[in-house]
């Protein structure tokens, strides 16, 4: 390891992500080009335009993103509870002074037709604290304590987003449980999240408790039986049982009492149990026509019907999946699923090489969120999550996401760049 | 690196998963599942259908029966309409300010985008006062459309009339029709439906999610242009048409005119009519129940849906087939003392009067009641009295060769049968072997069961005309620019008796004409042959009733007329054919050696008293020696389409023979 050769400010920089970034902005540009078109203003770049807008926040995104590498690294690790605290204020501001639209209070008026959506930065900073914080010497996450601490820096932004209300991208914050099972936490937090899923769909779907709890009883004592060796498995397994059962009622009880009817519609259309397609379930079905009919090769730019006549909703923001799937069919979903699945492996790659333990758990944090609205999202699109709006990484249109994202995703890149250098956290 | 180490893997794992799981329902949705590609174009595609012109029909001589004349439907487009003199607005439409809410507020109900229908049909003059101003009116606009228009407004049962589909025909016709289109609901307009119809015209659109046009698909390369529909030829002259429908005025009956050599009906007449121009338009529902109510039942379309006994305008019938039977000779006399007895029931001739002796040319000149009884009485009993059974049947053959009792296939909808009386009958009356011909004598003279269509009894004359065969009457002569005629129309169809036995009975029905029964309504220079027939029935007085055909060399019209309840047929049915026939032949009408003019028969009122004429449920069974009378005639075919024939069968089985004894069976 040489630390003393001569550095430039792109020095050890990762270009292969530089170029996965690249390529994710213009294709999303391309789409919004598609899907919002206008024929008074054609011209890619004009700034009346969403597609003209994109392109000023690509613009703006690559400045960012240069700053960024020019910075000191520590900037960001000393910096992280500066950055937490802001974007934490802005969330309880927003809650004030925020614009409503679309029944989400989650933007701040900058003026000029621009608009902050604080929530999406609360990602970027909840990440960098939670790295700061487990990167710390005495930090053991699988500590109560520690882990206590850990899940508040979580749960805190969740909290007040839920107070928007944005379901979305509350939801998203729970995705960093990868980041606690990477740095330690048991794999049964884990097992039990996927158990929550399961158990979630498999309560609203039979609509049959004692058929739920009977199950899980009878699953429990099937391994008690299996491993009546292991003393400390049965007290675990008795402890999940009882969590389960406690999920289940809690789950049907928020169904029917807490939820507000137009998501309770939402999760209905995913789950099979109401199909209304006119009314709620629009939305969903014109999105799965519209990437249905791409078949292999798509329709072409700018040639996709769903797309051209508005058939779809909110085509350039949340569904603009739709616009990929229809204009360049299957191929163009395999394109842009196979980038984001090549950039979460690749932040992987990334964290496992750092030294520092920060930069590593940082990146954990990245490649979580981002998988995170990567499923969601084209989930929702083709039917088989429900539907809340959260967008697509770099695709959808909206400077706040790809001003986040860029963010995040240049920070690791500098984080990386310095991975040979000195640990400062 | 620290001790958790591997669990990247299971991340990693967890990542590519999930996305593999996309990956797969994408690859379901996006290549094996096709319905998305067919959605999608549901979505974008709307095909607006242009409608063609139906087919124009003419008489034989190309003067239009029915045109296509442009009416103005007036839609609006609530989101485009801008505040307009609204007061105006109605004053040009003539409507009142509550329709205007009621239809715009229905407009606004339906979409603000879209364009509905605001006003329908208006007339060419309320248009145009309307047009001159509708740029006043932003979000209103105009659609031509093709109404069918009667210039004559004659022939109405024959011409029919056309009507919204319904669910069911666009179910039978395979998607040819959609709703609000028209179709043909009787007459012409029916049966040659496909003919008239034409193709529609395909555009195909693209329209956005609000439905708001955005262009054509595919630049209009799988648009097609509607195809009018064919021009009917038909075979009625439009100048005996409306001749016959004024002499039938106040009047219940039919005439039907034929022309032998081809089977073309020349005029088709059923009255009361009504003016087709009604079933039209705005009033059209108004207009039909109207109708519907008439006690006269204009829609009956008497030429092939009213049956009457053919009284003895069958007795040339009758004759052929005992000259063919060998039964009689041309010479065979007879001497006609009044009366005639069959078995222990006398049989009167009319008035009583006694014919003396009568051949086969001067029995059916006088019209003599007791020769053909004579002759049917011979024939029944030519293979002796227990075979009656077994001869009965073979004169029922020879009898519906002729096209008595069964359909004689007219290209109209809802044609009758008629009726002529099988063994079966008989033997359920009384028992087999439990009649005689003295039972069913009254057949010899077109009485009794027998009963026939205004149609069917022209078409005998035509048989007769022609020595021996018919053509199958028909009223469209030809189809489309290319005037195709249908190959069965040339086809002639033998009744099985030899030419050669025609020419005796014609002498007979030349001297009805020239100095018999219908001496009153010979035509100036035109050698006409008929027969007069005075058919009773049970709804007051007789059906005057009289078949013809002219001019004996090379006849040029056969025909048949009946007016219900007006007497002998020599006093109203002759007159009014002679007038027919003269009129076709000559295209003018003389003064006759008789005085009478059609004026007088224009003029003359004969509709039946509705204290008779009023048919309620009809057909209770009534016990037998009750039964005076035939329940012969119009009305009565009128309950039967009320009621299942088969039934109605069932529940009169008896209008019989114990009546008919004590019928009084003067004819002549």
């Amino acid at each position: 390891m040489n630390t003393n050769q001569q550095r430039g400010f792109f020095f050890n920089v990762d270009w292969i992500m530089v170029f996965i970034y690249l390529a994710l902005c213009t294709i999303g540009w391309l789409n919004i080009h598609s899907a919002a078109f206008d024929e008074k203003h054609p011209y890619f770049m004009d700034t009346a335009t969403n597609y003209g807008k994109q392109f000023l926040y690509i613009m703006v995104g690559i400045l960012v993103g240069i700053i960024i590498l020019l910075l000191e690294t520590r900037f960001f690790s000393t910096l992280a509870p500066v950055f937490y605290g802001i974007t934490m204020l802005l969330l309880m501001a927003v809650l004030v002074v925020g614009r409503n639209v679309g029944g989400n209070q989650a933007w701040i008026s900058l003026g000029g037709g621009f608009r902050l959506q604080p929530s999406e930065f609360a990602k970027f900073s909840t990440c960098l604290l939670l790295a700061r914080y487990l990167s710390g010497t005495n930090v053991r996450v699988a500590e109560t304590k520690s882990f206590l601490i850990a899940a508040s820096i979580i749960v805190f932004p969740m909290f007040l987003i839920m107070l928007q209300p944005d379901a979305g991208s509350t939801l998203v914050f729970s995705t960093l449980l990868f980041v606690l099972y990477r740095e330690g936490v048991s794999p049964y937090f884990l097992i039990l999240e996927g158990l929550f899923i399961t158990l979630f769909v498999l309560t609203l779907k039979l609509n049959n408790l004692t058929f739920i709890v009977g199950g899980l009883i009878l699953l429990a004592a099937l391994i008690i039986l299996l491993f009546r060796r292991n003393r400390k498995l049965i007290r675990v397994i008795m402890l999940g049982l009882a969590i389960c059962v406690a999920f289940v009622f809690s789950v049907k009880f928020i169904y029917t009492s807490i939820l507000k009817p137009h998501q309770k519609v939402r999760i209905d259309i995913v789950l099979g149990i109401t199909k209304d397609i006119k009314g709620k379930g629009y939305n969903v079905n014109q999105s799965k026509i519209a990437i249905g009919s791409g078949k292999m090769w798509g329709r072409g730019y700018m040639q996709g019907t769903q797309t051209k006549y508005s058939f779809v909703p909110e085509q350039s923001t949340d569904f603009i999946f739709c616009t990929v799937g229809e204009e360049w069919g299957f191929a163009g979903s395999i394109v842009v699923l196979g980038l984001y699945l090549f950039l979460v492996l690749r932040i992987i790659r990334i964290a496992e090489r750092q030294r520092s333990p920060f930069s590593r758990i940082y990146a954990y944090g990245v490649a979580s969120v981002i998988f995170f609205h990567v499923i969601i999202n084209i989930g929702m699109t083709i039917g088989v999550v429900p539907s809340i709006g959260i967008p697509l990484p770099l695709i959808s249109y909206g400077g706040s996401s790809l001003l986040s994202f860029t963010i995040m995703i240049f920070v690791l890149i500098k984080l990386d760049s310095n991975r040979m250098g000195m640990i400062y956290a | 690196m620290n001790k958790f180490f591997e669990r990247r893997y299971v991340i990693a794992g967890i990542f590519i998963t999930l996305i593999f799981i996309l990956l797969a329902r994408l690859f379901y949705i996006q290549i094996i599942d096709d319905r998305y590609l067919l959605y999608a174009q549901d979505n974008v595609l709307r095909r607006v259908y242009t409608n063609p012109a139906r087919g124009p029909i003419t008489d034989r001589n190309k003067k239009a029966l029915v045109q296509n004349e442009p009416f103005y439907d007036i839609w609006v487009t609530p989101k485009e309409v801008k505040p307009f003199d609204t007061l105006e607005f109605c004053r040009l439409l003539s409507i009142t300010k509550d329709d205007f809410n009621k239809q715009f507020t229905k407009a606004v109900k339906y979409s603000r985008n879209l364009a509905s229908i605001f006003e329908k049909q208006l007339s060419p003059q309320v248009y145009a006062a309307f047009q001159e101003r509708l740029s006043e009116f932003p979000g209103f606009y105009s659609e031509v459309r093709y109404l069918r228009t009667y210039p004559d407004s004659v022939a109405a049962q024959f011409l029919g009339f056309i009507g919204e589909v319904t669910d069911n025909d666009i179910k039978r016709s395979g998607k040819y029709y959609r709703a609000g289109d028209y179709i043909g609901v009787t007459g012409v307009e029916k049966s040659y439906e496909d003919a008239l119809r034409g193709q529609h015209g395909v555009q195909n659109l693209m329209v956005d999610s609000r439905g708001r046009q955005k262009g054509s698909y595919a630049n209009g390369a799988y648009d097609t242009a509607a195809v009018a529909g064919e021009r009917l030829i038909s075979s009625l002259d439009i100048r005996i048409q409306k001749l016959g429908e004024q002499l039938m005025k106040n009047k219940v009956g039919s005439i039907v005119a034929i022309e032998p050599s081809t089977g073309e009906i020349l005029c088709y007449v059923s009255s009361p009519t009504y003016n087709p121009n009604l079933m039209v338009g705005r009033q059209r529902g108004n207009n039909a129940a109207e109708l519907y109510k008439s006690p006269y039942k204009p829609f009956f379309i008497r030429p092939i849906q009213a049956y009457y006994p053919p009284g003895s305008s069958f007795k040339p019938l009758s004759a052929l087939i005992a000259l063919q039977e060998g039964i009689i000779t041309p010479q065979t006399s007879y001497y006609c003392p009044g009366y005639y007895w069959a078995g222990n029931h006398k049989i009167k001739c009319f008035h009583n009067e006694a014919h003396g002796n009568v051949n086969l040319t001067s029995a059916v000149a006088a019209s003599c009641n007791g020769y053909f009884s004579m002759v049917f009485e011979k024939l029944m009993n030519y293979y002796g009295v227990k075979n009656t059974a077994t001869t009965f049947t073979n004169w029922r053959n020879n009898v519906t060769k002729f096209g008595l009792g069964s359909r004689l296939g007219l290209d109209m909808p809802s044609e009758g049968k008629g009726n002529v009386p099988t063994t079966a009958h008989y033997d359920k009356i009384y028992h087999p072997g439990g009649w005689r011909s003295s039972t069913v004598i009254s057949l010899a003279i077109g009485q009794g069961e027998l009963l026939a269509t205004p149609l069917q009894l022209a078409n005998i004359e035509c048989t007769i005309a022609n020595h021996g065969f018919y053509y199958k009457p028909h009223l469209i002569k030809a189809i489309g620019e290319k005037e195709i005629i249908k190959p069965e129309y040339r086809v002639k169809n033998y009744v099985g008796i030899d030419s050669l036995y025609f020419e005796p009975l014609i002498d007979g029905m030349q001297a009805v004409v020239e100095r018999g029964t219908a001496v009153l309504s010979k035509i100036p220079g035109v050698v006409m042959c008929g027969k007069t027939g005075t058919a009773q029935n049970n709804h007051g007085e007789d059906h005057s009733v009289f078949v013809a055909f002219a001019p004996r060399e090379n006849p040029k019209i056969a025909i048949a007329v009946i007016v219900e309840n007006s007497g002998e047929g020599a006093h109203w049915a002759a007159p009014i054919a002679s007038f027919i026939v003269e009129k076709y032949l000559k295209d003018s009408i003389t003064t006759r050696e008789s005085g009478i003019t059609p004026e007088q028969f224009i003029n003359a009122n004969r509709l039946p008293d509705l204290g008779n004429y009023s048919i309620k449920g009809k057909v209770k069974p009534t016990p037998k020696d009750t039964l005076k009378k035939l329940k012969t005639d119009s009305s009565n075919k009128k309950a039967r389409i009320n009621t299942p024939v088969k039934r109605n069968k069932k529940a009169t089985p008896v209008k019989l023979v114990a009546a008919l004894l004590e019928r009084k069976d003067d004819e002549h």
